[in-house]
């Protein structure tokens, strides 16, 4: 019974320190994994899902509704952009870096000139449950499920829909998407909206976790980076395994050394896998199985 | 040679006129304050407060005719809660703008950043937060409380009401680590074990694991010493797990009134010493809020640095006034009279001439599961005594340095 406990602590750390991983870098493993564009407006995305779900939220709308508000603010924001703005910056990627960098700026200090420098918080829902003496968030429990749903949703997406197949055709061979008739520019807008929604709905689902500031979405910024980053290209032969081998080496060190130690291994972790493979997991993995 | 010759003349013309003119201006004009505060970033929520308060001071002096006749004028900058822009505008400050004085900082990471600067150009500035204690330097007036004044009340206090075991939770940078020394010592002192320590970086957002490690450490109270806006998001998911412990803390409530913030329960039963919060019910306290809300309606929380800042501005019109110039030398003959005190919004405090500190009434704070603050505690007139009985002497000599209970200043 007690190794049981054990099991089930260290395999709740793992599946906490996964779901953050996985949510967090979605939006970001859409907009630079499959599309290219080096989106450091990511964070800023997350804050904007964030803010109107605590406001809607608060406005009395139930949480579930309120976080689906979020994401949607946060997918249309992101498609306004792409076309005033990314649209233009496609084959110029050290621009899209200025140019987002920019955004999340303005984006940061326009909140804090309209909302102030914070916004009150929502509260976690459902309580805890206790197993064996310890007692755990269950709304800890529901991030996890909420990454698996988020992760097989995405291969729904992507994989079994028509929109999946012309929206991968375009980011791969976009001049014979548009010789078969594809309108690009509206793929491109939708995917990018899809990332930034992708965010709003990081943003949402741990608002009820979190501090309400301007400044929240730079908390996602490191670990979305670094599981692209890893991953590589593919969401799911890449950001998925990345986010899980992280998550060990996160939890583990986290459990052991305290939380600096954790964030040294996700750093030192993809220092060596661009060292040792430049194309992150998903890459080596293709490689592996031709 | 001509031309070497002509530049000497016109350089001698210069410093001649800077010399004649130099005293005669700063006599005159007004008494420039250098105001450096995060005003946006992570610390914004709780800063914004320390630079309306000193607006509010500023506005009451020069309505009531300004120090010694000369009105105060503010030179603000914004710091973005980055250390960097702190040395920058404090050069700016002291070297463009050649302020009488700053007051400056959030941060201890800041305040260590700027404090070579303001030592080399010999400025002056005020320090109005608290903070982890030990700065023995001429050039600093601190007005914020340090951990003789906040841990030696708050740490036995808990102690005796909740039992030995201690587990503290630091935010890893010197603030954190010397504040957590402090503890610790105090601790071992009482005969308490610490079962537990950890420190978090700045910007660190997610404590599933450091909640887990609590609930298996044998803890009858947390110590939290986290700071900026990240971290508070431990007490949203601590009580989302129910850990269920008493906290206790130096930088809550008292800075980023969380309190206000978050959702109810999640602050329950933390307890917190701070020098002045608004819901201290005096007659100076409400009239201070009074005062404050007149002037800035939409003040979200007055905390204990809007206070600090307050009487800060008060202090030095009482150094100008007494010492009847805006010389630095002047104004700490003043200080090492040994009676500069003020009536403020929280109670009557004095500067410690040998630090340079400021004596404090200290309020327990406790804040209920639904988040309104009781006071189940008030220790008056406490002293910043520890630097002067560590052998810290500013009247005698400036060390400029910082100085913690493991590393004292060398014995004379």
């Amino acid at each position: 019974m007690e190794f049981l406990l054990a099991i089930f602590s260290i395999s709740y750390q793992f599946g906490d320190a996964f779901a953050f991983l996985v949510i967090s870098c979605a939006g970001l493993a859409v907009i630079f994994g499959m599309m290219g564009i080096i989106n450091l407006a990511h964070g800023e995305f997350i804050m904007c899902g964030a803010y109107v779900t605590a406001a809607s939220a608060r406005a009395g709308l139930p949480l579930p509704m309120a976080i689906a508000c979020g994401a949607l603010a946060a997918a249309i924001i992101g498609m306004a952009l792409e076309r005033t703005v990314i649209r233009h910056l496609y084959h110029r990627p050290l621009d899209s870096i200025i140019a987002t960098w920019g955004i999340s700026l303005i984006a940061t200090q326009g909140v804090l000139i309209l909302l102030g420098p914070t916004m009150q918080g929502i509260g976690t829902p459902l309580g805890s449950t206790l197993i064996g003496d310890r007692s755990y968030s269950i709304y800890r429990l529901v991030l996890f499920a909420t990454s698996i749903g988020l992760l097989l949703g995405l291969y729904l997406l992507f994989y079994r829909t028509r929109f999946g197949v012309i929206s991968r055709a375009t980011i791969q061979r976009p001049d014979t998407a548009r010789a078969l008739g594809v309108d690009t520019r509206r793929v491109y807008a939708l995917t990018f909206g899809l990332g930034a929604g992708l965010a709003g709905l990081a943003g949402g689902l741990y608002a009820p976790t979190m501090t309400m500031v301007p400044t929240m979405g730079s908390t996602f910024i490191v670990e979305s980076f670094v599981t692209v980053v890893v991953g590589g290209a593919d969401i799911f032969l890449g950001a998925a395994p990345a986010a899980a081998i992280l998550a060990v080496i996160k939890a583990a060190l986290t459990a052991w050394y305290g939380q600096l130690f954790g964030q040294i291994g996700l750093l030192v972790a993809v220092i060596i896998v661009i060292r040792v493979m430049p194309g992150g997991l998903s890459a080596f993995i293709k490689r592996w199985q031709k | 040679m001509r031309i070497h010759h002509n530049r000497t003349l016109i350089a001698a013309l210069l410093a001649g006129t800077c010399l004649a003119s130099g005293p005669v201006l700063a006599q005159d004009g007004p008494i420039k304050i250098g105001v450096l505060e995060d005003q946006s970033g992570d610390f914004a929520a709780a800063t914004n407060v320390k630079v309306n308060a000193i607006r509010l001071a500023t506005q009451e002096i020069n309505d009531a005719g300004g120090i010694a006749g000369r009105p105060i004028e503010l030179v603000i900058y914004d710091t973005q809660s980055d250390n960097r822009r702190y040395q920058e505008f404090m050069r700016r400050v002291l070297q463009q703008d050649q302020v009488d004085v700053v007051f400056a900082g959030f941060s201890s990471a800041s305040r260590e950043a700027y404090r070579p600067i303001v030592n080399q150009f010999n400025g002056l500035a005020f320090y109005n937060n608290q903070y982890e204690g030990g700065v023995c330097d001429a050039n600093m007036i601190v007005t914020g409380a340090v951990p003789e004044q906040q841990f030696s009340t708050l740490i036995p206090w808990m102690m005796e009401t909740y039992g030995p075991n201690v587990y503290t939770l630091a935010a890893d940078y010197n603030f954190g680590q010397i504040s957590a020394e402090w503890v610790r010592q105090i601790v071992a002192e009482q005969g308490g074990t610490m079962v537990g320590e950890e420190f978090i970086p700045l910007g660190v957002s997610q404590f599933s694991q450091t909640i887990q490690n609590i609930q298996q450490s044998d803890a009858d109270f947390v110590v939290t010493l986290l700071v900026g806006a990240a971290q508070a998001s431990y007490y949203e998911q601590a009580n989302s797990a129910s850990v269920g412990l008493p906290m206790a803390s130096s930088v809550n409530v008292g800075q980023g009134y969380e309190h206000k913030r978050f959702t109810p329960p999640s602050l329950a039963n933390m307890y917190v010493t701070t020098n002045y919060i608004e819901e201290i019910d005096t007659p100076e306290s409400n009239d201070f809020v009074e005062r404050f809300r007149a002037m800035f309606p939409n003040e979200p929380y007055i905390n204990q640095e809007a206070a600090n800042s307050y009487i800060g501005i008060n202090l030095y019109k009482q150094l100008v006034e007494r010492a009847g110039s805006t010389d630095h030398d002047a104004i700490r003959a003043v200080i090492a009279e040994g009676d500069v005190c003020f009536d403020g919004p929280s109670g009557n405090v004095c500067l410690d001439p040998k630090s340079q500190h400021m004596s404090h009434t200290i309020y327990l704070a406790r804040v209920e599961s639904d988040h309104s603050i009781t006071f189940p505690e008030v220790w008056e007139n406490i002293t910043p005594y520890w630097l002067g009985d560590a052998g810290c002497d500013l009247t005698q000599n400036d060390p400029s340095a910082q100085y913690t209970p493991s590393n004292p200043p060398p014995a004379q």
